[in-house]
């Protein structure tokens, strides 16, 4: 792991609101996150925390009636919620961000050549050279370990098992070089040795290409395995972030806790935790876990909880830490 | 394999797919889904049966339920043979074995509420008393850790692990015996997992189910089981307590799968060596069905299916070079 102070990707309190039919959602609240160059970044927490939005505003494919109403998204310092939907399409998606989905089955179009979908995106961006894309991407099959690159570009995807395609869709992530990598659960539909064959495979991708990742799971074991830094995410809020085994060893945020209890290695007593996370369309005053925190007290309806910074820089959203070092 | 009486005994059942030929095409490959399994449910225990998607799992799980028929073997059932017959006889055998969908809430009609749905079964079973059908309706709701406003609610104003409960109470009003869990909690958050695994942990207990937990999740399975039964491609390659499996695995199919699992201790998958290749589908190869994956095959691995041999108390392990493997991993 690299160590630069300045953040190849830095969210800064982003907040970002979906029209609905009842009224505006607030999908995330003052979201703040930092990728340092050449680390991979987990982003962890329950369904419906905001995971997914915060992945869309980055990519600039937030839903239609969906905007960021405050915050930057910043990559190399460059606020990249300012730029025009043009320059997002030619620059950053596909090029300077490569993005892997979640579901390897879902992903290809059936009736099309594997090789037809994964040259698409390079030929959209480089049409004069069809023969030294096909060369590129046929190494870069290579280097995610696809057996018989060759000749998998003219076969069809049904044609490839689930661990195999999704090494497919690394290598498309990767066509363009990007820098910045989004991982949205890639591993949660396959089996558990794919599982593992995956995740190693995208350390050493990481390490030997200089790549800064952001990986997205709902799996802390998943965090334990792969990533040097994590961000716990509840409802639309960051509440904790700092390094993996930090974290791991002494969460500070009572959902961090909570969480990492609901573990099958760690918990003692199958209780999950009680209560369910609110609707973004109506969602707790202050900060949003105080109704199933068993640690909350009155002020945590009323004020948006101070970040704290403790020791190897973990940073935590929570009043009771207030009395540490504020920011 | 012990003295406990076993409520279920399956015996070298064998479960073939395929085979034939269609109209004016060519004849079709036969699948051994379930390649001569043989296993016991001890009453009110759990018996987790592990192994990466198609193994087999779910065919052996229907074929004990009796959607599917079986090929060869027997299955007894609370010491009556309940095998060899047609399908619709076979379910009308084992009423008491019931099974519950991975996605239980797709099995709910979206326009019924909850309360209806469950008091459908109650009067399908010949409970005509509509303030009996209510209580007990109230008694199912309550048993999965919901309330009675739970009634009126419609399947999608429900959660995930919510969805769930209620496809286990629907089956609870059937008053089964043996429940056939298929992957009960995939796809769910952790926090949820924990909630729906400890609901199904007291119906156990309270109702005195036997279990056959249906899972590729071996975390989930050390929690829930006394007993595993690990499965790869049609056969259980490795069986036995729960505690002595993941203490002393001894199939090199069965370290893969327990190394691979991301623990929460870091750097752990790093070092740990990773099965190549994918699981397999279709027809098994020769010999040892797990070879083409093995780190330890050799030559003698192709010759015969080697037999599960005892390798610790009620712990059977199907693999010919086991000393061998011992004395490997343990330098």
């Amino acid at each position: 792991m690299m160590q630069t102070d300045t953040p190849r990707l830095e969210i800064r309190n982003l907040s970002v609101a979906v029209g609905t039919d009842e009224g505006e959602a607030r999908i995330l609240d003052r979201a703040s996150l930092k990728l340092m160059p050449g680390s991979i970044h987990g982003v962890v927490g329950e369904s419906g925390c905001g995971k997914s939005t915060l992945m869309r505003a980055i990519l600039g494919i937030l839903p239609k009636r969906g905007r960021a109403t405050e915050g930057n998204v910043l990559l190399d310092g460059r606020d990249l919620l300012t730029l025009p939907p043009a320059v997002f399409r030619t620059e950053i998606r596909g090029g300077q961000i490569g993005f892997i989905p979640q579901d390897p089955y879902q992903a290809f179009n059936p009736v099309f050549r594997v090789g037809t979908q994964l040259l698409e995106t390079t030929r959209a961006k480089a049409a004069d050279n069809a023969r030294d894309a096909r060369a590129d991407i046929i190494a870069l099959l290579k280097a995610v370990q696809l057996p018989d690159p060759e000749h998998a570009l003219d076969r069809y995807p049904h044609q490839f098992s689930g661990g195999q395609r999704q090494r497919l869709l690394i290598a498309a992530a990767l066509a363009s070089s990007p820098a910045v990598v989004l991982a949205d659960e890639p591993t949660t539909a396959l089996d558990v040795t794919t599982q593992a064959q995956i995740l190693k495979l995208l350390r050493g991708l990481a390490e030997a290409r200089g790549l800064s990742m952001l990986f997205v799971t709902h799996d802390f074991g998943v965090v334990a395995q792969l990533c040097d830094t994590v961000t716990v995410m509840y409802a639309g809020q960051t509440v904790e972030s700092g390094p993996v085994a930090r974290v791991l060893a002494a969460p500070l945020h009572p959902y961090t806790k909570m969480l990492l209890a609901c573990h099958p290695d760690r918990s003692a007593a199958l209780s999950g935790i009680p209560g369910a996370v609110s609707s973004p369309l109506r969602p707790p005053t202050g900060c949003r876990f105080h109704p199933r925190c068993p640690s909350a007290r009155s002020e945590c309806s009323q004020m948006i909880p101070p970040t704290s910074v403790h020791a190897d820089q973990q940073r935590v959203c929570c009043v009771l830490y207030e009395e540490e070092e504020r920011v | 394999m012990t003295d406990a009486r076993a409520l279920l005994e399956v015996e070298d059942v064998v479960t073939l797919y395929g085979g034939g030929r269609s109209f004016l095409r060519k004849p079709r490959p036969t699948v051994r889904a379930v390649d001569g399994v043989s296993l016991k449910l001890i009453a009110g225990q759990a018996l987790g049966l592990v192994g990466e998607s198609g193994c087999g799992k779910t065919t052996l799980a229907k074929t004990i339920l009796g959607l599917i028929r079986e090929t060869s073997g027997t299955i007894e059932l609370d010491g009556k043979i309940v095998s060899g017959v047609s399908a619709q006889q076979a379910r009308a055998r084992r009423t008491t074995i019931q099974y519950v969908h991975q996605d239980p809430g797709a099995a709910l009609d979206p326009w019924w509420s909850v309360g209806h749905a469950l008091e459908e079964a109650l009067r399908i079973h010949g409970i005509a008393d509509r303030g009996e059908r209510r209580q007990r309706v109230d008694e199912l709701l309550e048993a999965v850790g919901l309330d009675a406003s739970f009634r009126s609610r419609y399947p999608h104003e429900l959660s995930g692990g919510q969805q769930r409960r209620i496809g286990l109470a629907r089956i609870l009003v059937l008053r089964p015996r043996i429940v056939i869990l298929d992957e009960p909690t995939s796809g769910l958050d952790l926090s949820v997992q924990a909630t729906v695994l400890g609901v199904l942990d007291n119906l156990r207990k309270r109702f005195g189910l036997t279990y056959l937990f249906v899972s590729h999740d071996l975390s989930v399975v050390k929690r829930m089981c006394e007993q595993v039964a690990i499965m790869y491609l049609g056969r259980i390659v490795e069986m036995g307590p729960t505690d002595e499996i993941f203490a002393r695995p001894r199939h090199p199919y069965t370290q893969a799968l327990l190394a691979a699992i991301p623990k929460l201790e870091p750097g752990l998958l790093e070092h740990a060596p990773t099965l190549p290749g994918d699981p397999p589908s279709g027809s098994a190869p020769q010999g040892c069905v797990f070879r083409m994956r093995c780190p330890f095959a050799t030559a003698q691995c192709s010759e015969a299916r080697p037999p599960l041999v005892s390798v610790g108390n009620r712990h059977v392990a199907a693999c010919v070079r086991l000393d061998d493997i011992s004395t490997i991993t343990r330098n």
